[in-house]
């Protein structure tokens, strides 16, 4: 049972979702927008080397911490100006910005810290302890000794969610997302809303990539992202465009993810468990989910469109 | 009212575009508490000069004084500052909101959270006032358009606009739907609001208007009083000549072309769109389908055309049942098709006129030969539909999404028609065209009629059904509820069958196809 569902399982399931619903999120926003941002793995990315390279400078985790999510914010913000000020094809500029971010962490990575690492003295993102649960069966284990970054996550969901259904700019970034021209007419400023929304996913996505250096290995290494971002988009599709969906379909992955690593090694019925195939079953769903097979799920009508107001 | 100061008042107002000199001296008077109906043929300035006074456009000359102040209108917003609002044709709404949030979206008032109750009971206290139906809570994807265009109204209500500008109207509306928009209108002119109709429907126009300024080519045609003028007079005005009269019919109807029995078919949303619908059309004949959109007349048409799957039932075409046929076969057996949305379904916008004038005939000869496309055979053959259907300009290079939709409409009549077929399919020919290439329309389908083609003819205008249909079928929830001579055809009886009132027509509902 525990390889199933013990404690173990359950905090690395947390730990593996993480990443991806931060990347999830940032892609809720943007997408309610209107605006497909793949690039949300390339944030993440430099999120993840700015946030070890600026702790490594200033020995201050605030300061890491800034310093990551404005470098998420500076690579999302030339997306949106591909994509929002000069139309350009939205897939096209995030791969583009996706395989710079690799080139220029990998370079940097390089010449910085090629020879040594990186640092391991740099500060980390601290873990929460809940000593209450100590004694709490798999509860306390599971959910104990968890990253700030975590808790901070659960916060973001619920704020988003909030944000978007229960406020007046929610309504009008989805109305922006839905049907740009209605919302020029009505005098919403549809590429301010845009701009705003891409830049946030941006910080949203560095923010998980500042997750994965800064709080679960402790310092950077090549594309260690290593496709969550892209991930992140699958979770935002399962969880259909919706902070707490995203949530939701980024603890399923996460979990698949665990137990394939849990499940290593078992046999049933004298056969070694495939993991490798337990692995897949997250990517399955998403297909199914975007077939329309699992539940119902639409994009905003005018997400990856470039809008151009009626100019004369 | 001579008097009084006109609430809208434009003068001299020029407008080019390039070549096109889309408005020439043009003049509009308003009076407060009007309908004021602005007709003309597409392409006649109206809309131009709607889109000048709602600051979409910039004039080159004129002025515009409203309430006797000079104007100065930079964009929507100096036109909703000055109490100027516009229901545009295309609606602008946002599918997955509520109606509330619809209404009040860009000035939700009342603070950065989105108080959902007090906005609903603003918009029902509006509703209530104008004489307006919708329900605050639901979404828009869920309401059909007639509830739609009243949220567009609501919209321009609540912002408190004095002045309406309707940009056509009743495109989209089923016949009931229409003479709720009218009933509104009123009400909106009791409260004294001022509304400008844009149209080119004379039936609208007589129905509702106080007044009328005919436009034509950019230019004042006419300015009428509704009362004292006749639609002959305005479509004479709006067209600059005399109207065709629709050929009197000739010859009797030939053999069963098309005949479809117990056609069950589902819709796209799972339930059944047909239930069991029968059906037959001879040669030389005109089977008028008439009903309100959604009851199924377009996915009879797609069964036909076998662009859907038909669950049970029987199509025969010249006595060969296509019903299992794909559209290639079908078309092969003689089918021609005139799809209800040209612009999706019809054509293929950034193809040119020649290229599509021979789409589903591009692997033929000669406008193929072993897989390759003759540029040359293609272009002749563009050149010689375009003149023969006067597609303007007889270009066969241009871009087919450049053309007015008249001229587009052309193209589909040119690639369907050119072939003789034995049997067409015309679903909503005409509509947003206005008088000169409807009337076009109708004289090549009355040609095709003469010639011994089978038509059935879809059309949510009564008017057309009436005047083309040798008999006229009423289809109601996926079924066939009567088919009539032309000559019982009132239109009192047609509209209680398209509501589904089988019982006003007794004995006849159970009539039985040719």
């Amino acid at each position: 049972m525990d390889v199933l569902i013990g404690a173990g399982v359950l905090a690395a399931t947390i730990r593996l979702a993480t990443p991806v619903a931060l990347a999830a999120l940032g892609g809720v926003v943007t997408e309610r927008s209107g605006v497909v941002n793949i690039a949300l793995e390339g944030c993440m990315l430099v999120g993840a080397f700015f946030g070890v390279f600026a702790a490594d400078r200033t020995g201050s985790l605030p300061a890491a911490i800034a310093a990551a999510v404005v470098a998420g914010i500076l690579l999302a913000a030339v997306h949106a100006l591909a994509a929002i000020t000069f139309r350009a094809d939205q897939i096209v500029s995030g791969m583009a910005l996706n395989i710079l971010a690799l080139g220029l962490t990998s370079y940097l990575d390089y010449q910085l810290y090629s020879t040594t690492g990186t640092p391991s003295t740099i500060p980390l993102v601290p873990n929460v302890h809940l000593g209450f649960l100590e004694n709490a069966p798999v509860l306390g284990g599971a959910i104990g000794d968890q990253s700030a970054i975590v808790w901070a996550t659960l916060a973001i969901v619920v704020l988003l969610q909030l944000f978007l259904f229960r406020t007046v700019p929610g309504l009008r970034l989805r109305s922006v997302g839905e049907h740009p021209r209605a919302a020029d007419t009505l005098g919403i400023d549809v590429r301010r809303t845009r701009y705003w929304a891409v830049l946030a996913s941006g910080a949203l996505a560095a923010l998980g990539g500042v997750y994965l250096s800064l709080s679960v290995a402790g310092s950077f290494s090549d594309n260690m992202t290593n496709g969550r971002g892209f991930i992140g988009l699958a979770a935002m599709i399962f969880g259909r465009w919706t902070p707490v969906g995203a949530l939701g379909a980024a603890l399923v992955f996460g979990y698949g993810d665990a137990l394939s690593v849990s499940l290593q090694g078992v046999k049933v019925a004298g056969v070694e468990f495939p993991v490798q195939l337990l692995s897949t079953i997250p990517y399955l769903l998403t297909v199914l989910a975007v077939a329309g097979f699992v539940g119902r799920s639409r994009m905003p009508a005018a997400d990856g469109q470039p809008y151009e107001s009626e100019g004369h | 009212m001579a008097l009084e100061t006109p609430i809208v008042e434009m003068r001299g107002i020029s407008k080019r575009f390039g070549e096109l000199q889309a408005l020439a001296d043009v003049d509009l008077t308003v009076h407060r508490g009007d309908i004021h109906a602005l007709v003309g043929e597409n392409g006649a300035g109206k809309t131009t000069l709607m889109n000048i006074l709602y600051g979409l456009y910039r004039a080159d000359a004129g002025t515009t004084r409203i309430r006797g102040n000079e104007a100065r209108i930079a964009g929507p917003r100096d036109a909703i500052h000055l109490g100027i609002g516009m229901i545009h044709q295309h609606f602008m709404l946002v599918p997955p909101l509520t109606v509330a949030e619809n209404v009040v979206l860009g000035d939700e008032r009342g603070g950065p959270l989105l108080d959902r109750r007090g906005i609903e009971a603003r918009v029902s206290e509006l509703e209530a006032r104008f004489g307006i139906r919708a329900d605050p809570s639901a979404k828009i994807e869920d309401v059909p358009f007639g509830v739609q265009q009243r949220v567009e109204i609501l919209k321009v209500l609540y912002r408190g606009s004095e002045i309406l500008i309707f940009d056509e109207p009743t495109a989209v509306l089923t016949p009931q739907e229409v003479d709720d928009l009218f009933q509104i209108v009123r009400t909106l002119r009791g409260e004294g609001k001022t509304v400008i109709l844009i149209t080119h429907k004379l039936r609208e126009v007589m129905a509702v208007s106080d007044h009328v300024t005919v436009l034509r080519e950019g230019r004042n045609a006419a300015q009428l009083v509704t009362t004292r003028t006749t639609p002959a007079q305005i479509a004479v005005a709006m067209v600059g000549r005399e109207l065709r009269e629709i050929a009197a019919r000739s010859g009797t109807p030939g053999d069963v072309v098309l005949e479809v029995s117990g056609l069950t078919a589902p819709s796209d949303r799972g339930g059944p769109a047909l239930k069991g619908i029968d059906l037959g059309v001879r040669a030389g004949e005109i089977v008028g389908l008439a009903g309100v959109g959604g009851n199924g007349q377009s996915e009879l048409a797609q069964c036909i055309l076998g662009l859907r799957d038909a669950s049970a039932g029987v199509i025969r075409v010249g006595g060969v049942d296509v019903a299992h046929d794909d559209p290639h076969r079908t078309r092969r057996r003689g089918v021609a098709y005139v799809p209800e949305d040209r612009r999706v379904e019809g054509l293929v916008l950034p193809f040119s006129v020649a290229e599509n004038f021979i789409l589903g005939k591009q692997d033929r000869a000669p406008y193929a030969r072993r897989g390759i496309l003759r540029a040359d055979a293609i272009r002749r053959e563009g050149a010689r539909l375009a003149t023969e259907f006067d597609v303007r300009p007889a270009d066969p290079d241009i871009e087919v999404g450049s053309l007015s939709g008249g001229n587009q409409q052309k193209v589909v009549l040119g690639r369907e028609l050119s072939e003789s077929p034995k049997l067409i399919v015309a679903n909503q020919p005409t509509r947003g065209l206005d008088i000169a290439a409807t009337e076009y329309v109708h004289e090549r389908l009355l040609d095709q009629r003469s010639r011994g083609c089978a038509i059935l003819l879809i059309s949510s205008e009564l008017d057309e059904i009436r005047d083309l249909s040798d008999r006229i079928a009423v289809m109601f929830e996926g079924r066939i509820l009567a088919v009539l001579p032309a000559s019982e055809a009132t239109e009192d009886r047609l509209g209680l069958l398209m509501a589904g009132h089988v019982e006003a027509v007794g004995e006849r509902s159970g009539t039985s196809p040719a």
